[in-house]
């Protein structure tokens, strides 16, 4: 009998796939916290106009106002520009209340530097949004930023 | 009788159901990634103090029609030359600022029929109700661009960077502020204040 017994088969053993599901799960949370649900559904057509000299929108500090034709779900709204604010067609004098709601729920430090970010169609007329700055300017709230997509420099 | 040991839970499929959620939740992501363009609104002056009086030849005047036709200083203009054109309007340099220093830094035609100095020169658009929100934009996006340029060019030429690298860089280090790095934004920006007015439309 011999002590050194030969390793019996020369085939590889199989890889160890006992950590997968810790990869998986490591990735899984990864997504899970970068996700953000859409917290606000556009009642509005949105399509957004394109700039290229854009700049980093803070999310912190920033209130959203959409604006544009009502979309095809609230066809019976007619086809003139509405304004929306957390998923509720408003009008021009809830804007100031809006935005003091807005503000009031922010942090001490944040407070006078919020900026009020304007989610409009492109095919909106520019009438509706000099109101919306009209009631911002009216409210104290002087920082707006078009959001627009962006296009490559040309 | 002897004690059973408890069977093991078999947990082969639990890759499964890691799986089935990492795709769903990749499927659903969207990272965010809201950009545009930052403006600031005048604020409400409720005093009744007359306006200052500005020489004509200090404004440069842009209308937008209805039909999204622009006019610009009284002519008709395509939208692809406004920013040239609103270029050279800011950087003429004809003649002293408020303080009396002339613009040593305008590289302009130094027309006496232009803007005297970027300090001066003001930029006012007025819109029609009816423009549609894109032009309005895409007048915006051009105006803009034409500060930015003159901007990042003295940045080229006083500190051999861009002004979007400085700007970036303020922005990576706000908490721990770089007084020099701030001065030089500021100075750019004195260089060429944005001086960007606009109009109501008018009720009709």
């Amino acid at each position: 009998m011999s002590k050194f017994k030969k390793k019996k088969g020369g085939d590889l053993p199989a890889i160890s796939t006992a950590s997968l599901p810790d990869i998986v799960f490591m990735l899984l949370f990864f997504f899970m916290v970068a996700t953000v649900m859409r917290d606000n559904t556009t009642m509005v057509e949105n399509t957004l106009p394109a700039a290229n000299q854009v700049e980093k929108l803070k999310k912190d500090r920033t209130m959203f106002i959409y604006a544009g034709k009502p979309n095809s779900q609230y066809k019976n709204l007619g086809t003139e520009g509405r304004i929306q604010i957390n998923d509720a067609f408003v009008s021009l004098d809830a804007i100031q209340p809006a935005v003091f709601e807005y503000i009031a729920t922010l942090n001490e430090e944040l407070k006078d530097r919020v900026v009020v970010a304007l989610k409009v169609d492109e095919n909106t007329n520019a009438g509706i949004i000099s109101d919306v700055k009209q009631e911002l300017r009216e409210a104290n709230a002087l920082k707006i930023m078009y959001v627009t997509s962006v296009s490559k420099e040309d | 009788m002897a004690k059973r040991a408890a069977p093991e839970v078999n947990a082969g499929s639990m890759a499964d159901i890691a799986f089935l959620l990492l795709i769903f939740f990749l499927v659903t992501t969207t990272i965010e990634k809201d950009k545009g363009i930052l403006r600031s609104l005048p604020p409400i002056d409720d005093s009744q103090t007359e306006p200052p009086i500005i020489k004509q030849k200090n404004l440069f005047t842009i209308l937008v029609d209805r039909q999204n036709r622009l006019l610009v200083e009284e002519e008709i203009m395509d939208i692809k030359d406004l920013r040239q054109a609103a270029i050279e309007f800011l950087d003429n340099g004809g003649s002293v600022n408020a303080a009396g220093e002339p613009c040593d830094y305008c590289r302009g035609k130094k027309d006496e029929s232009s803007s005297d100095h970027p300090d001066k020169a003001i930029i006012t658009l007025k819109h029609d109700r009816e423009t549609s929100y894109g032009t309005y934009i895409e007048v915006q996006n051009e105006l803009v661009a034409a500060y930015n340029f003159l901007r990042n060019r003295e940045a080229q030429r006083l500190f051999n960077r861009s002004f979007a690298s400085m700007l970036e860089e303020k922005e990576k280090n706000q908490f721990n502020k770089d007084e020099k790095l701030n001065e030089d934004i500021e100075m750019i920006k004195k260089m060429f204040p944005m001086k960007l007015s606009e109009a109501e439309p008018d009720k009709s």
